[in-house]
């Protein structure tokens, strides 16, 4: 049963629905699958409309997204902790970074990039998420994630180095398989 | 050979982060910087290969059917649940008793304030039915559904249509209280606004629709045989007459067939 008020209810939906594929698209590449993205982004949506009244203007989507990221945080603590405690390891994957030809093919190869995605540990996989896919400035990447702007950028920046390496990485593997 | 600016400036650089000072100053650099000229390509690749594979999914139908049902709670044949219940019947009885001392204190109210002070309950008992989780006694959209609660519950026969097919939605019903007498209430929504349609027996003639507002709602009484009608909404005035043309025109029809 709906706690949300008549005129808050309006509003929700204006300001807050629009961005439910932000908030699906979020939540599954931190899970990494559809099904558990769609039962934590429904737990999300359905805390902000049961505290949507804490909500004082501002940016909606920002807000909502911040809320699937401590959702699905939570769950990954609950479900997978040993995925939070993953770390990259640099020292082995950034032997080798992409060169834009092994980039060039990956663009054919879907597969093989979500993989590279997969790969990355979940706070650099969310960053990249909220950067390239969802088109965030750093202020918002900021704002959503709790963390310092500076952070955010020098994580973004290993982010993209991560995934060009471990692209890299898949390429050279894929190629040894075909041979 | 590994380049200073590369790692924070080159990226805030292709980011869009940068002032339009501090962004030209960049581009200086980058004429004679293949170190960072070769990085942005990189860059500019690796978002092209993100965006161009559609790893943006769009959310399933079934999420958001789930968060508009939570919004807009309708489901077929639900009762009213049982804390509820005693509210309602709490409210009931606090109503009863009011109505009971209004009636003996001030026989003389039941003139030409009769209808201010109708109208008056009416509409707070509108907006009590705005309050969360009490919109409806019985919430279906089934006409069928509805008369058969509303039957079970008034000695009056009350008519139930649905109007959705003309912009308004039946949503249910319920019984309320007004000057100590039951009410039956049948719920509709017009634009995404309920609409709350009070009927009580009468037996009076039939009259003509009045209208009025209280409290930044618009209500609408008439009478039609031996039934009073009262709609309250915050929709138009305009609304509610076509709603109650189309309640009067459907017991015309439904009497006539019988």
């Amino acid at each position: 049963m709906s706690e949300l008020e008549l005129a808050d209810r309006a509003r929700f939906e204006q300001l807050v629905l629009p961005h439910v594929d932000a908030a699906f698209n979020l939540a599954r590449w931190l899970l990494r699958g559809r099904a558990d993205a769609e039962d934590v982004a429904q737990e999300a949506l359905l805390r902000a409309c049961r505290f949507f009244r804490g909500f004082h203007g501002g940016d909606a989507r920002a807000w909502l997204l911040q809320i699937v990221r401590n959702t699905c945080y939570t769950w990954l603590e609950k479900n997978r902790p040993m995925e939070l405690s993953m770390e990259f390891d640099e020292e082995i994957h950034l032997q080798a970074c992409a060169t834009p030809e092994t980039l060039a093919i990956a663009g054919d190869d879907r597969e093989r990039l979500i993989l590279a995605l997969e790969t990355l540990p979940p706070r650099f996989r969310e960053i990249l998420v909220l950067r390239e896919l969802e088109g965030c400035s750093y202020k918002e990447i900021a704002a959503i994630t709790s963390i310092p702007i500076g952070t955010v950028m020098s994580s973004l920046s290993r982010a993209r180095r991560q995934l060009c390496s471990a692209l890299a990485n898949s390429s050279t593997k894929g190629a040894v398989r075909e041979v | 050979m590994k380049c200073n600016f590369a790692d924070t400036l080159l990226q805030c650089y292709f980011d869009g982060e940068l002032s339009g000072r501090t962004a030209a100053e960049f581009e200086r650099h980058m004429q004679h910087c293949a170190h960072c000229a070769t990085e942005l390509v990189d860059l500019d690749l690796l978002r092209g290969s993100l965006q161009l594979t559609q790893l943006y999914k769009p959310a399933p139908a079934s999420l958001r059917r789930t968060i508009n049902a939570y919004i807009h709670p309708v489901a077929p044949g639900r009762a009213v649940s049982q804390p509820l219940l005693w509210h309602w019947l709490a409210a009931a009885a606090a109503m009863l008793f009011i109505g009971l001392v209004l009636w003996k204190a001030s026989p003389g109210l039941r003139s030409d304030d009769y209808q201010a002070e109708l109208a008056g309950e009416i509409v707070e008992a509108h907006v009590r039915s705005l309050q969360p989780g009490q919109m409806t006694g019985i919430t279906s959209n089934d006409e069928r559904v509805v008369q058969g609660w509303l039957d079970s519950r008034t000695s009056f026969g009350v008519s139930v249509r649905d109007f959705a097919n003309r912009g308004f939605s039946l949503r249910g019903g319920r019984l309320d209280t007004i000057e100590g007498r039951d009410v039956a209430v049948l719920v509709y929504e017009r634009n995404g606004r309920p609409i709350n349609v009070f009927i009580w027996p009468t037996r009076e003639k039939d009259n003509p629709p009045r209208t009025g507002a209280r409290q930044g709602f618009q209500w609408l009484d008439w009478r039609k045989g031996k039934l009073e009608f009262c709609a309250v909404s915050e929709a138009d005035t305009a609304d509610l007459e076509r709603l109650q043309e189309l309640i009067s025109t459907s017991a015309q029809i439904s009497r006539e067939s019988h």
